[in-house]
């Protein structure tokens, strides 16, 4: 596909978008897995949240 | 029958709610994405004027679409914060700045990349790319400040006041930026009139990018309240440290 | 009203008694012009032309040094709990502060940029101009530039983080500042610019000590 003289402009436009928008999504991704493990281990030792003991 | 917001103002609700929501907007983001793409290269014209590099408008304009209305949802948050006390709009405020901050980035990148071809240099002083610019700072603003409390409360506070005061002051930037450019190069109109056979390639990126970042913003908001809960949890596990030691778990 | 004066006349007071931070800040405003040419080497034609631009970002950023004494000392020493909770309502305490800010910093800028501006062959007919717009144009900086303090009084690395934040507020003060010099030689004469540059500073008079009482009563508690 032809995109004239300036190509490189329009490849490395459309890449960029497409590196940040991956970047934030896996970091996304991770951190919530991150904090999902975090919580079952909590949960795990036995802690409680508050609200979740307030309730029984 | 409670307002959407008032459901929602039990995180729990949010979790709920959020997890069943979340694949579908993902979902249709990408799909309208993937269209859009297809259409900006396969279905709409070379520019007469500028070629094929008017293709970069179609992800220029929606990162500059985002950037804004970003920082509109963050002065809500704000405001619903302070005002309303809502549980979750310091949550939602927290977890938006930097996706804006990322788009807003993109749209003076972008930005930058399209005017080259086009204008020959990599920045030109414009009344657009310049305010673009001063609102990437009030993004930077809102983060650093947050980042520079410990006490979360105070934090979080405090960027609702400067987010407050961010957008009130915007439109007067804008004014003044938009005066000090007229002043300066009043022949010149970098503004690309749209035409007709480009909108609605444009209506559909601009709508996928808008629907993208919802899907970021409540997938980021999920990952906070997991954060704060993780949080609390290990303030009540420091603080019964005793407790755990000497009775047996429940 | 007599408390309000009270505070202002006491901040004016303690200015005065420590008199080392106003002349910082002068001497810096000194230093930054100084350091353009410099920088830009010494055609006196291009330093007239940019003179005012020169001069009004070297004022800004001078008076951003010495912005975080609006409200820190006093946060220090508790004596802002004390004028928290009395009768003065908080959002008069900023701006009697801010006042004194401008009356003691602010002012003296101003009054220095035209004798700083031989220093940049400004020509003859701006400097009236240039007094006048600096004059007006520092209550905004003043009033503006004490929200930032307000917000950064307890922050960690309060000094470059309040830059971060007041700069962008201070864009639009500093585009029409300049924006009167320049216009003033013009056809159209200065008008429009000035007086844009005047509501810009009462709206921050006004509007501005609102956020900057928010944000302490946030920090205060």
């Amino acid at each position: 596909m032809d995109l004239g003289p300036h190509a490189a402009f329009i490849w490395i436009s459309y890449a960029a978008v497409a590196v940040v928008v991956a970047g934030l999504i896996g970091w996304l991704l991770l951190d919530g897995r991150k904090q999902a493990a975090a919580l079952e281990a909590l949960e795990k030792r036995g802690i409680k949240r508050r609200s979740s003991a307030s309730a029984e | 029958m409670q307002t959407l917001t008032q459901q929602l103002a039990n995180p729990t609700r949010f979790m709920d709610l959020s997890a069943r929501v979340l694949p579908w907007v993902a979902g249709i983001a990408a799909a309208l994405i993937v269209y859009g793409l297809y259409l900006s290269f396969f279905d709409s014209p070379a520019d007469y004027q500028q070629g094929e590099t008017v293709r970069i408008m179609y992800i220029h304009v929606p990162c500059a679409w985002l950037s804004m209305m970003v920082y509109g949802l963050i002065a809500v948050s704000s405001f619903g914060l302070l005002v309303f006390r809502h549980p979750l709009a310091d949550v939602s405020a927290k977890a938006a700045a930097p996706i804006g901050a990322a788009f807003t980035f993109l749209a003076l990148l972008t930005g930058s990349l399209w005017g080259k071809p086009m204008w020959g240099t990599y920045w030109v002083w414009d009344a657009r790319l310049t305010s673009v610019l001063i609102l990437f700072f009030l993004y930077l603003g809102l983060i650093a400040l947050r980042a520079a409390f410990e006490d979360e409360s105070a934090g979080a506070k405090l960027t609702a006041v400067l987010a407050l005061v961010g957008v009130t002051i915007l439109p007067i930037i804008k004014f003044s930026v938009n005066w000090w450019n007229t002043l300066h190069q009043p022949s010149t109109d970098f503004t690309a009139t749209v035409d007709p056979s480009m909108r609605w390639p444009l209506l559909v990126m601009a709508l996928g990018f808008t629907l993208l970042f919802f899907a970021m913003h409540l997938k980021a908001m999920r990952n906070e309240v997991l954060r704060r809960r993780v949080k609390a949890m290990r303030t009540q596990a420091v603080a019964g440290r005793d407790r755990l030691a000497t009775q047996p778990a429940e | 009203m007599n408390s309000f004066w009270a505070l202002v006349r006491r901040d004016l007071r303690l200015a005065v008694r420590e008199g080392g931070a106003i002349g910082t800040a002068l001497g810096f405003f000194l230093i930054v012009v100084s350091l353009m040419p410099l920088g830009l080497g010494p055609d006196l034609n291009l330093l007239a032309r940019i003179a005012a631009g020169i001069l009004w970002i070297a004022l800004l950023l001078a008076a951003l040094l010495s912005l975080n004494r609006i409200f820190e000392a006093d946060y220090e020493d508790g004596t802002l709990d004390v004028l928290a909770t009395g009768h003065l309502p908080l959002e008069l305490v900023a701006t009697a502060k801010s006042l004194a800010h401008w009356l003691t910093t602010g002012i003296p800028l101003a009054l220095l940029a035209p004798v700083l501006g031989i220093l940049l062959n400004l020509d003859l007919p701006s400097y009236p101009i240039l007094v006048g717009t600096t004059l007006v144009g520092t209550p905004a900086v003043s009033f503006l530039g004490a929200i930032g303090a307000a917000l950064t009084v307890k922050a960690r690395r309060g000094g470059l983080l309040l830059a971060l934040v007041v700069l962008p507020l201070y864009v639009p003060t500093l585009i029409f500042g300049i924006s009167a010099v320049s216009a003033a030689a013009g056809p159209a004469g200065m008008g429009a610019a000035f007086l844009i540059l005047a509501a810009i500073s009462l709206a921050a008079v006004v509007l501005g000590p609102i956020a900057a009482a928010a944000a302490l009563r946030i920090q205060l508690q």
